[in-house]
């Protein structure tokens, strides 16, 4: 629990150092500490443990409040490719022209300054996990960023992460026209985009005479059936969630399941799967038709309880809000049977693990980035707030929100 | 099976034991008792009455049934396209009470709502103000009952009147074309004026003795606008659609609600100065749609602040009405006081429906419209564990078909809309 870095401790501190107490300090990984401290030098944290025995540099700004967590991740946003506004000028979550395109990249579309991150960020969001928005049976690539005002390459903790890969009604709506009007449509799509990868594969050891023209689209999908990147398949319904498991069996794909509004149905076959789910979601829209129809505030919950690993998304929105806020969706699944220690570990620690970024963020432990949030109470609760946010060691919110 | 009629506080007077009680119009009563008979609340205090039943709710916390001032549960289609102004049109009409977006806004604690149509029109409708008692026609949601055609109440505004709903109206860009009128803010306010005008002269008719045989509803009821008879629920976002709203409200005479407000906070003045009460949508963030992007969760508190009277609504299903209480627990977040953020979502908004003589606070002598909470009203963990109407039990969450409501999804087959009211063997 006590960690101590191999710094120079107790000198005069860099403008850089940080020292935040919270009379609860949950790292998330390990105890919960009461009344304790975080120690933090030149974006990293140097320690951590009881106020009384984490070094006090001279000189070091100091935070405070009742309660310290790790900053909270966004599982999958198009925040950062979808602004405010919600017209053309402002959205780069799609493109509509052809339902394969996983040369796509986020990265070459996220806007750090656009106004509903530091909206989320207000509120604890200090990583997010940026992509295309569901509804291309094959899209373009995600970027796990830290959420700071920053040129993406700084910010950027894995470029092209996963692919996106998305069943259901969103393939039907977008591209009805250009083979995907049916769910045996979007299906068939995938797979022969991956069957025609893993024959450019092969081509591309021949002669260099008989070698294909470079496809950047292909050589991601290469990616994928070698196990470098991962796909993220958004599924809501139960069949498609079993199609999404179908296929990553028959191409032997590593997945993540995002959406899984009936994911509390097909709980055990995700598990028996091993694989991870992003709910969101939460306070879906259920009343509508649709695929989100059996949504349900128990979900991460019933998935928790089967062994699945969750963390939560904010996903797409097209109207109001324009964007969600994963600290509430989450509050609400916590209420509704995750409970609060395993919402805090979806939110945070479990979110990194999905995501692969558990050895630099996701939880307060020396030697991570320092990600931190500071809240005015039970940071789960309607009536808290986010006093002050800290990514990779700046402060990049000191009011309460 | 559905019957939710699990309890009911008919016949002999029931005695609701232990609970902290929010009476909203009075100071908050720990370990208090809530009695209530023949669908009124018989007494709110300590005492509990010799010949009752008791109830043991130790523990929890029972505020009034919630009021929903903008709703569209019921499953209709919100938007007629007859012309920008339908004032003959009536939400009553496509209210399905068996939907159930109907059973869920029970399960959220709410027990009235303002059913409306859409803001795609500049006047879309009639609302229905209707009690969610567990019933399959509409009639019997009915709260009260509007007088007989033709217009048949003398002079005067801001009178109260049987009349049970309002009249939805709209600006900004929801009800603009490009494919229809009016395509400007500036032909919005001309369409409305024109109707309202109208509606001046009808009325003027009709006190005269000289008016039509046959009854005309949308004539009457634009006269009914123009009289104070008929609560005016008009949607709007912006500071200066506001504003013309305050132009109308003084030409006509109008009794307005104004709903959304997202831009209440630039004009918190010349909202206190008309008296213009505000229902307020709390949304998780701006933005979607141009007139969002500037709404803010501290409008509650600002309204508050200026001594406006000040409701949330779901506009469901914008948000949830099972997550009804949320609302109320955001503006808290963004500085509204608790004690004003539960008025209003319960007696504010019963004074915009004009029926806060009947509903919205536990006291005696009202409607036993109440909420059974686990926990204190504005947190997240809190659950709504039962629902009554009239004294009627309507929703409990300890049963599997409540839990289900409570929770969402289905575990069967994914049928729109349907409440789980069917013969065994049927859909559900």
């Amino acid at each position: 629990m006590m960690g101590l870095a191999l710094v120079v401790l107790g000198g005069l501190a860099s403008a850089d150092t940080l020292r935040i107490t919270g009379e609860q300090v949950h790292t998330v990984s390990g105890e919960t500490i009461d009344n304790g401290a975080v120690l933090v030098e030149d974006g990293r944290i140097v320690a951590v443990g009881a106020d009384a025995q984490v070094p006090r540099p001279e000189g070091a700004r100091q935070l405070s409040g009742a309660v310290v967590t790790p900053g909270l991740i966004d599982g999958w946003a198009t925040a950062g490719l979808t602004g405010p506004h919600n017209h053309t000028p402002d959205q780069d979550h799609a493109e509509r022209d052809q339902p394969v395109r996983p040369e796509l990249r986020a990265l070459d579309a996220w806007h750090p300054r656009d106004p509903l991150l530091g909206w989320i960020r207000g509120f604890g969001v200090t990583t997010v996990h940026a992509g295309p928005s569901p509804g291309q049976p094959v899209s373009g690539r995600t970027l796990v960023v830290s959420n700071r005002v920053a040129r993406v390459g700084e910010v950027a903790l894995v470029d092209d992460a996963f692919v996106v890969l998305s069943l259901g009604d969103g393939p039907k709506h977008r591209f009805a026209g250009q083979g995907t009007a049916s769910r045996m449509g979007s299906a068939a799509v995938i797979r022969q985009a991956l069957v025609e990868a893993r024959d450019y594969a092969e081509r591309r050891s021949l002669p260099v005479a008989d070698r294909p023209p470079v496809d950047l689209g292909l050589e991601a999908l290469v990616d994928l059936l070698e196990g470098r990147r991962r796909a993220l398949v958004h599924a809501h319904r139960a069949d498609d969630i079993h199609t999404a498991l179908r296929i990553a069996e028959e191409f032997d794909l590593d997945i993540v399941l995002a959406g899984g509004a009936e994911a509390w149905l097909v709980a055990d076959a995700i598990a028996e799967a091993g694989v991870p789910v992003l709910v969101g979601p939460v306070m879906a829209r259920s009343w509508r038709e649709g695929e989100q129809r059996n949504s349900s505030f128990s979900c991460a919950g019933a998935l928790a309880d089967a062994g699945v690993q969750v963390a939560f998304m904010s996903g797409y929105e097209g109207y109001v809000p324009k964007v969600r806020v994963v600290l509430w969706e989450a509050a609400v699944a916590g209420a509704n049977g995750l409970g609060p220690e395993r919402t805090l570990q979806a939110l945070t620690l479990d979110a990194a693990r999905i995501l692969g970024i558990d050895d630099r963020t996701g939880s307060l432990d020396v030697g991570k980035r320092a990600d931190i949030v500071v809240f005015d109470g039970d940071p789960l609760e309607y009536a808290s707030h986010a006093c002050a946010v800290v990514v990779g060691g700046e402060v990049v919110s000191e009011t309460c929100r | 099976m559905w019957t939710l009629l699990l309890g009911t506080a008919w016949g002999a007077p029931m005695a609701f034991v232990g609970a902290t009680l929010h009476p909203v119009d009075g100071p908050v009563i720990e370990n208090g008792v809530l009695v209530v008979e023949d669908g009124k609340v018989l007494s709110v205090g300590l005492e509990v009455p010799a010949a009752a039943q008791t109830v043991d709710v130790s523990g929890k916390h029972i505020i009034p049934g919630l009021v929903d001032t903008h709703s569209h549960i019921g499953g209709a289609r919100l938007n007629d396209d007859l012309s920008p102004t339908q004032p003959g049109l009536s939400a009553i009409d496509a209210f399905d009470p068996t939907h159930d977006s109907v059973a869920r806004a029970r399960a959220g604690g709410i027990t009235t709502v303002n059913v409306m149509p859409g803001s795609g029109k500049l006047m879309g409708g009639q609302t229905a103000y209707l009690k969610l008692r567990s019933a399959v026609v509409v009639d019997d949601l009915i709260l009260c009952t509007d007088p007989a055609p033709p217009f048949s109440t003398g002079p005067g505004p801001r009178r109260r009147t049987g009349i049970c709903g309002g009249m939805k109206m709209a600006n900004g860009t929801n009800p603009q074309g490009p494919g229809h009128d009016p395509k400007s803010r500036m032909g919005a306010a001309w369409l409305q004026r024109e109707a309202l005008g109208k509606g001046q002269d009808h009325f003027r008719k009709l006190k005269a003795g000289g008016g039509p045989d046959v009854p005309q509803p949308d004539q009457d009821a634009l006269a009914q606008l123009v009289s104070g008879q008929r609560t005016v629920h008009f949607h709007t976002h912006r500071a200066d659609d506001i504003a013309t709203i305050a132009a109308l409200q003084r030409e006509f005479e109008l009794d307005v609600v104004l709903h959304h407000v997202s831009e209440a906070w630039k004009v918190g003045d010349l909202i206190a100065d008309a008296e213009l009460p505000c229902s307020l949508i709390a949304l998780d963030a701006p933005g979607g749609k141009q007139e969002a992007l500037q709404v803010a969760l501290e409008n509650g508190a600002i309204l508050e602040d200026k001594g406006v009277l000040v409701a949330f609504h779901t506009d469901d299903p914008i948000t949830d009405s099972r997550l009804f209480l949320r609302s109320a627990g955001l503006a808290v977040r963004a500085g509204m006081s608790p004690a004003g953020a539960l008025e209003a979502l319960t007696l504010a908004p019963a004074r915009m429906m004009r029926l806060d003589r009947r509903l919205g606070s536990l006291s005696a002598g009202k409607d036993a419209d109440f909420v059974v909470l686990s926990g204190p009203p504005l947190s997240s963990w809190t659950q709504v564990e039962q629902t009554w109407v009239e004294g009627t039990l309507v929703f409990d969450r300890s049963t599997p078909e409540g839990a289900r409501l409570a929770t969402g999804g289905r575990p069967g087959m994914n049928v729109v809309g349907l409440d789980g009211r069917t013969p065994s063997g049927a859909v559900q």
